[in-house]
């Protein structure tokens, strides 16, 4: 009850109290992500917020700092935050129509999450990009791709593999795999101008 | 008396003395009467059907398809009714893929791994497999065709993807209509014992696409005549599937019509995998010869001028 009251003279603590306590559930949840284990943290208190910060940190980072960015190639802030959410809930869709007995909002906050070993990989990726490039520094880069989307797959299918019968348990992890290995390639060929 | 006997008459067709009769006979719910009359088990519904059957020794598979005639009860606005496309376990897929992968002569893709049980979880994953499949191989095979070329500055080409998306599920949804369409415009002047429905047309559709995936990437190989070759292979096997599928569909047809349905079929699967193949990867052409045969006529040239 003490929490609840504005002390007076302290404007910041009320609203700052929640803002802390969700940044503490969102950390909370990065560590399950890094760390997976057979637990529900992700599934009973499902938030939305990780998601998007790491759909926008992705985003921004798969942005290259030329200008004119339309000859490159190259994905848009707009198409990375099309194909993270348009793909997580395409997931979700399908594992639900499979008989899976999770919810929709639970399934986007676990491929949300685990996107998280990827966004790690994009910035190793940027900072090893720095260096000169050649082979050395792209063999570099992809053996740490891969790494983090064997990680990413590691985690997820470890949240969401129970929630489906045992009969259709591949059939509602692949398509993840696919999710994953496209932002991983998306990473993988990112080069600066 | 006899001739009393004689003009006693036996209950058949009610389903409770049947059942009491045959306490292992498979049952149906009469949820909707209209559809029981089909799936009583009893006198076959086509020619076509009895040979197929005769083909396969498996038990499940007349539970299945007598079962089959009740799932389709929720009305489309329900999320149940999209379920039932979905109603396929982990082997049935494999089954499907694999019997995509070895079309043999004289089964029916569609009676024999379908069997009124069309799932759409094959088409449009497989389908979503093979965009990716064709863009990253093409961006792939381009980058290590120009690769030492000075001015080739690679680009992840990520447009391509949004293009190959628009033309494999164009295709694998636009096709299927046009020929359900086309089928049943046939039907109504020509009776048919073979009739498809349109989820099936596009099943087999999904399924046979799934051949393009392995060759998508063994596209990589910037070699032309491995690249042809790989051609020939995949709409061999992929056309086979969808010829002997169809065939029995129009074959009591006119005889042009029904080869002109059957040639149609693989012609715009063979250009759609031209197409693709055309459109995404590169010509694998030694772009750098010309400009070194024509250096040492220039020394030549300049050796004999001075």
């Amino acid at each position: 009850m003490a929490e609840a009251e504005e002390s007076p003279g302290d404007p910041g603590t009320a609203s700052s109290r929640p803002l802390m306590r969700d940044l503490k559930a969102v950390g909370k949840k990065f560590m399950h992500v890094l760390y997976p284990r057979k637990s529900n943290t992700l599934l009973r208190d499902w938030d939305l917020w990780g998601p998007l910060i790491l759909c926008v940190t992705l985003a921004l980072m798969l942005q290259r700092d030329s200008v004119d960015s339309e000859k490159d190639g190259g994905p848009q802030f707009a198409e990375v935050f099309v194909i993270v959410w348009f793909g997580a809930v395409t997931i979700t869709l399908n594992s639900k129509l499979l008989g899976g007995n999770i919810s929709f909002f639970q399934s986007l906050c676990v491929l949300g999450y685990c996107i998280l070993p990827l966004t790690v990989a994009m910035l190793i990726c940027r900072l090893v990009l720095l260096a000169d490039p050649g082979p050395v520094n792209f063999m570099v880069r992809l053996f740490v791709v891969i790494v983090m989307f064997a990680w990413s797959i590691v985690a997820s299918t470890a949240f969401l593999a129970d929630s489906q019968p045992p009969n259709r348990r591949a059939l509602a992890v692949y398509p993840v795999f696919l999710f994953y290995f496209v932002i991983s390639w998306m990473i993988l060929t990112f080069t600066p101008q | 008396m006899a001739a009393v006997d004689d003009l006693q008459f036996e209950e058949f067709g009610n389903a409770a003395t049947s059942l009491a009769a045959n306490p292992d006979a498979t049952t149906v719910n009469i949820e909707d009467p209209g559809e029981t009359p089909k799936h009583q088990p009893g006198p076959p519904r086509g020619s076509g059907r009895e040979e197929d059957d005769e083909l396969l020794g498996n038990d499940d598979s007349d539970k299945t398809e007598l079962l089959a005639g009740q799932k389709k009860s929720s009305p489309f606005w329900t999320f149940e009714y999209y379920q039932t496309f979905f109603d396929v376990d982990t082997y049935q897929v494999f089954d499907r893929i694999k019997g995509s992968l070895l079309p043999i002569p004289g089964k029916n893709f569609v009676r024999l791994y379908i069997r009124s049980n069309p799932d759409l979880y094959g088409p449009f994953w497989i389908c979503a497999t093979l965009v990716f499949a064709i863009a990253i191989s093409g961006n792939l095979s381009n980058f290590l065709i120009h690769l030492g070329e000075k001015t080739y500055h690679y680009v992840p080409e990520f447009r391509k993807v949004s293009i190959a998306a628009t033309i494999i599920y164009a295709y694998a949804w636009l096709v299927p209509l046009a020929l359900w369409g086309f089928l049943m415009w046939r039907n109504s002047k020509v009776m048919n014992i073979v009739s498809y429905s349109f989820l099936e047309i596009v099943c087999v559709y999904g399924y046979s696409l799934f051949i393009y995936i392995p060759t998508a990437i063994l596209w990589i190989i910037p070699q032309k005549a491995v690249r042809w070759i790989l051609v020939m292979i995949a709409l061999g096997i992929s056309g086979s599937v969808l010829a002997m599928t169809f065939w029995p569909a129009v074959r009591e047809d006119n005889r042009r019509v029904a080869l002109a349905t059957v040639v149609t079929i693989v012609l715009l699967h063979m250009l759609l995998s031209v197409g693709c193949l055309a459109y995404f990867f590169d010509a694998p052409e030694m772009d750098h010869l010309p400009t070194t045969t024509v250096t040492p006529n220039q020394t030549v040239a300049a050796a004999k001028s001075s």
